[in-house]
């Protein structure tokens, strides 16, 4: 893939507050990239200066090789939805529709033609005279979205689209966006709070904290390998397990915990032996058994379960470790005070240098 | 019942008025309230009437100021009990608020007697307070040759520049009948035919475009001070008040002047009608009244006054031998009966 | 049992509720409503004449109208004067003959002396007293003042009056200006809209578009006219443009002009001093508009491919509009009752109607005239706030 979109050590100050530092990030055609963090990591910066709402203080953002760090936002041909649609109100659906083939002085006929082809596919022609505060907050989301795609921009722009939807039409939306990035060939960099949301959609992930990119991987990677404790810990749940690398053999290491047991995990090349290190472990990867059940198992006494609708959630301790399980729950019951052994491969072990 | 229909429908603006003053809780038993022009003169009048008088009597005296104008004398005494007692007044309000009955009649003997005053300040309803003229006015530190005439005003070839003129018929028409030649003794007896109206009307039309229109008895001072008129009519007591208190050097040409009396006179229906008689005898007394001159160049009705004040001081009033020889009283009874319509006459030629 | 319980209550809750607002709907009546209604009444009643001169009023009523006075009339007038009327009736009477012709004034003062000072029984003759009387005119006038109303002040307004057969004509050429007067109010307050909105629709979007200390100072900067006294205002005005003042030294000192250019005392002075002092009402409204505005749709405008101008145009302008709308509209009718700054910075042809009013009102006690004008120009404004309505509610502008 050749990158569409390059940004070389792009960074942003306002006044002596850096919230973009020496960003590195290409972004391929075609691809769904998200921008996550929590907020004020400037990731929605990144998207106002790559729409053309802010200009980079240092470094240079490339699209297709042209330099367009001042190209002003009229001229850069990128869809953008708003976190709030800023749809305009004073315009109809149909006349938010056509805005941009308006301000490209397309011919009148090709623009109802065009419109009236994009009202259909989003299922809004019946609403196309309506006003959009007359609208449902997920048909003003599918306008803003159908008004951001109608001129073909070369990359959608999308700050938290989602974010002021209710759960199930979030997730019902993420799957038709889904849909349309596939159906379409849409390059689509979209930014978000929201970790499942990421995950759900995206083909590669930027993890965001303080203006530096912690990660940036596929959604399986960012999950099963968070490369730093902020990722693992952003990221979906995790229990993290302190302690020291002592001995290596080959993909497998030996990992000293800080309460004296000592676990088996792989790939260890990134760290340095008997370092001080993290190790991630989700919590659907512990299984709790009445005797040990994989390479590396733990003896604990079960201190809390909490119901969970689909899974119960375990919280056990042993040999100074705590740890949390998920499990079916169909497998067994775990009561207060039982034991049992956590059990979990060295794979699923994910070591973080701290 | 056709009766009330007619008297509501005069009296609805006093009604209003009535209404608004009981509002303001005005209408119980106050002090002696008295209305002159404001400004310098009427600093000049607290000073030598409203205090020592109300030192004299015991008892405060409130002062206030206005414009001018009949109707506000109207709403005042429709609405029953007038919120103010003593009021000086122009000539022409002098004679239709009396005609209307807005005022009350004045009690000469207590005043002195009419033979004390000139003939011209005898009234039923009004004493006079001051004799003041309107006259033509420069600035001696600009013009090279002096203006002498209204013909001279009229000559912007002579005299380049603009002209200031009190906004309104009166005035405007007589000077420029004198400026068309007409005798100042003559003046109202051609303006009182429609032919002299269209000469005035014409006359003034010559310097239409050169004329600066002006209200409030400041302003032409204002004017001549930044050049912006060359001349202009002005009232004498101001003219020569910034002599006085700004070193200017504003000259007044007195012949064809229009000199006119403002009078004192009390309100129809006011509570304090015998403090107001009392003050205006106290304001004519020749003691009080001589003092005026010495604050403002206005001339003295009451004779005995006016022979009080020092030869310096008189030769600057309306009233000096030299200055009245060739002016002209302002004739209340032809702007009584026609201000209405030359003013409406006058804004339509405004407009033109 | 319940239901007349449940009536009750809801009853009693109404008449809470109309308890509360009666202040405030007396306060309106009384004050607002009460003397318009006074002040259009005035406009259109007449009849103290007849009220003065009842007998007069009789026999009018058999005279053709052309030929000279009958026996029967002038006694009744001298009927009418020797009986004892209110001083103030009369004065209102004769102020209404006055203004019917110019001098009926002192014809009637002079006729009312005599009849009253001639003895008890003696004969009098009116044309004996004064020549005028054998004159019709003075007659016809007394009886055009004899209906109890009138619509004579309402078309003198606009420069209309009736002829001598009654029918609505033109008022003689010259005689009166009151719609050329009106007029000019209008467009003299137009003008000033147009600019205060060119003006103030940017300083409005500058102000909001600023934060922090600036948009203070540049809310106080607009608000200080409205916080000074006229008088200084005027004199800081005619400072700045007078011949000799800085505005006019400067053009000379850089060359621009070789003569002051004449800024005061004239259209151009009326229109700037008035629109430094209404600039407040055009800002206020429309700054208040544009903040509840979205900010993101400007920024929207823009990534659809909207240029600055683009985006004004169809996004903020039609979305500030309705603001925009009610500032004009303020402006406007605040401007029409504009006469004190016209007559101290205008010239002879900005007079506003409002100084004709004024001049009814005060000046002459005339309050048929000034009621009648007060009306045309509450009419006049009316039907602009209607139009405003309209305008401010088509479809295009709609924001639901």
């Amino acid at each position: 893939m050749t990158a569409l979109i390059k940004f070389e050590q792009v960074s942003k100050a306002f006044g002596k507050l850096t919230v973009v530092d020496l960003l590195d990030l290409e972004i391929a055609k075609g691809e769904f990239l998200s921008l996550l963090g929590p907020s004020g990591s400037g990731k929605t910066t990144i998207l106002m200066m790559l729409a053309g709402f802010e200009a980079p203080s240092s470094g240079a953002i490339r699209l297709q090789d042209k330099r367009i760090n001042h190209l002003p936002a009229h001229l850069r041909n990128m869809g953008v939805v708003f976190q709030n649609y800023a749809l305009f109100p004073h315009m109809t659906v149909a006349e938010n529709v056509a805005f941009p083939l308006l301000m490209r002085g397309t011919p009148k006929a090709e623009i109802a033609l065009r419109v009236g082809r994009a009202l259909d596919m989003v299922k809004l022609t019946q609403l196309k005279d309506r006003k959009p505060s007359q609208l449902s907050g997920g048909q003003q989301q599918r306008v803003a979205l159908t008004r951001a795609l109608v001129f073909e921009p070369t990359v959608m722009l999308m700050d938290e689209p989602l974010g002021a939807l209710d759960k199930q039409l979030r997730e019902h939306m993420q799957l038709e966006l889904r849909e349309l990035h596939r159906h379409l060939g849409l390059t689509i960099v979209f930014v978000t709070h929201d970790q499942g949301e990421a995950l759900t959609m995206s083909d590669r992930i930027a993890v965001f904290n303080a203006g530096k990119i912690e990660q940036l991987a596929s959604p399986d990677e960012i999950y099963d390998r968070p490369r730093t404790r902020f990722v693992a810990e952003f990221i979906g749940e995790t229990n993290l397990l302190s302690g020291i690398l002592r001995g290596r053999d080959g993909d497998l290491a030996r990992f000293e915990l800080t309460g004296g047991a000592s676990i088996i995990i792989m790939q260890p090349q990134a760290m340095e032996a008997s370092g001080h290190a993290l190790v991630s472990l989700r919590p659907e990867r512990v299984r709790l058994s009445q005797s040990p059940a994989a390479a590396n198992a733990i003896p604990v006494t079960v201190q809390d379960t909490v119901y969970q609708g689909d899974h119960l959630r375990v919280k056990v301790f042993g040999e100074g470790v705590e740890l949390v399980s998920k499990v079916d729950r169909k497998s067994a019951i775990w009561p207060v005070g039982a034991a049992a052994f956590a059990s979990f491969e060295p794979a699923e072990c994910t070591a973080i240098s701290q | 019942m056709k009766a009330m229909t007619l008297k509501r429908a005069t009296s609805v603006f006093g009604a209003a008025t009535l209404a608004l003053s009981i509002v303001a809780g005005s209408a119980a038993a106050r002090d002696l309230t008295i209305v002159s022009w404001g400004g310098n003169y009427q600093e000049a009048q607290k000073k030598i009437y409203f205090e020592p008088f109300s030192q004299k009597t015991g008892k405060p005296v409130l002062d206030e100021s206005w414009d001018g104008g009949i109707g506000v004398i109207a709403a005042k005494v429709k609405a029953g009990t007038p919120n103010w007692d003593v009021v000086q007044v122009e000539t022409e309000e002098l004679e239709l608020g009396c005609m209307d009955g807005f005022y009350e009649t004045i009690d000469w003997d207590k005043v002195g007697g009419k033979d004390k005053f000139l003939d011209a300040a005898v009234h039923e309803c009004g004493v006079g307070a001051i004799v003041w003229s309107t006259a033509l006015s420069y600035d001696a530190d600009r013009l090279k040759e002096a203006p002498t005439s209204w013909n001279d005003f009229w000559d912007t070839t002579k005299f380049p520049g603009k002209r200031g003129f009190r906004r309104g018929p009166k005035y405007s028409l007589e000077f420029a009948l004198m400026a068309d030649g007409v005798k100042p003794t003559d003046v109202y007896g051609v303006l009182r035919t429609p032919e002299g109206v269209d000469r005035a009307f014409k006359k003034l039309g010559d310097i239409k475009a050169d004329i600066v229109w002006w209200e409030a008895g400041a302003q032409p001072l204002q004017l001549l001070a930044s050049g912006e008129v060359a001349m202009t009519t002005a009232y004498n007591g101001r003219i020569s008040g910034i002599n006085k208190t700004e070193g200017k050097n504003f000259k007044i040409v007195w012949p064809g002047s229009i000199y006119a009396i403002d009078s004192w006179v009390i309100l129809k229906g006011s509570p304090n009608t015998d403090a107001a008689m009392d003050f205006i005898a106290f304001a004519s007394q020749p003691e009080n009244q001589s003092q005026l001159p010495e604050h403002i160049a206005y001339g003295l009705p009451q004779k005995d006054a006016a022979a009080l004040v020092p030869a310096e001081q008189a030769a600057e009033l309306p009233t000096a031998e030299a200055n009245l020889a060739e002016a002209v009283a302002l004739d209340g009874a032809f702007w009584v009966d026609n201000i209405e319509e030359l003013t409406s006459r006058f804004n339509a030629w405004l407009a033109e | 049992m319940h239901g007349y319980f449940a009536v009750r209550s809801a009853l009693r809750a109404r008449l809470g509720a109309i308890a509360l607002v009666a202040p405030l709907m007396c306060f309106v009546l009384f004050f607002f409503f009460w003397p318009l209604a006074t002040m259009m009444q005035a406009a259109v009643t007449d009849g103290t004449v007849r009220g003065v001169l009842p007998e007069t009023a009789a026999a009018l009523s058999d005279w053709d109208g052309e030929s000279g006075p009958t026996a029967a009339m002038q006694a009744a007038l001298i009927a009418d004067l020797r009986a004892p009327a209110q001083q103030m009736d009369f004065g209102d009477a004769v102020r209404r003959l006055n203004s019917e012709i110019s001098g009926f004034r002192s014809l009637m003062s002079r006729t009312a002396t005599a009849v009253r000072g001639a003895p008890e029984g003696s004969t009098l003759t009116l044309v004996g007293i004064d020549q005028r009387w054998g004159d019709p005119k003075y007659w016809q006038a007394i009886r055009r003042a004899m209906p109890l109303y009138t619509d004579r002040n309402l078309l003198a307004a606009v420069d209309l009056t009736r002829d001598a057969r009654g029918h609505i004509a033109q008022a003689e050429g010259g005689a009166s200006a009151n719609r050329q007067i009106l007029t000019r109010t209008f467009v003299i307050s137009a003008a000033v809209t147009l600019l205060c909105a060119a003006i103030g629709l940017p300083y409005a979007m500058i102000i909001a578009a600023s934060g922090g200390w600036v948009r203070t100072l540049l809310l106080i900067a607009v608000l200080l006219p409205l916080w000074t006294s006229l008088l200084v205002r005027t004199a800081a005005w005619f400072i700045l443009l007078q011949n000799e003042g800085i505005i006019n030294d400067t053009l000379i000192a850089l060359g621009l002009t070789d003569a002051p250019v004449q800024l005061i005392f004239n259209r151009t002075g009326v229109v700037i001093a008035m629109t430094h002092v209404l600039l407040p009402f055009m800002v206020l409204p429309i700054y208040s508009g544009l903040l509840a505005i979205p900010n993101n749709l400007l920024p929207a405008a823009a990534s659809l491919g909207a240029t600055r101008l683009q985006a004004f145009r169809h996004v903020l302008l039609p979305l500030a509009f309705p603001s925009l709308m009610s500032g004009c509209l303020l402006v406007f009718m605040v401007a029409l009752g504009y006469y004190i700054t016209p007559a101290l910075v205008g010239g002879a042809e900005e007079q506003m109607i409002s100084s004709v009013i004024a001049f009814f009102a005060t000046g002459t006690a005339n309050w048929g005239m000034a009621g009648a004008l007060g009306f045309i120009l509450l009419a006049v404004t009316t039907l602009l706030y209607f139009v405003y309505g309209r305008l401010s509610r088509s479809p295009t502008m709609m924001i639901n």
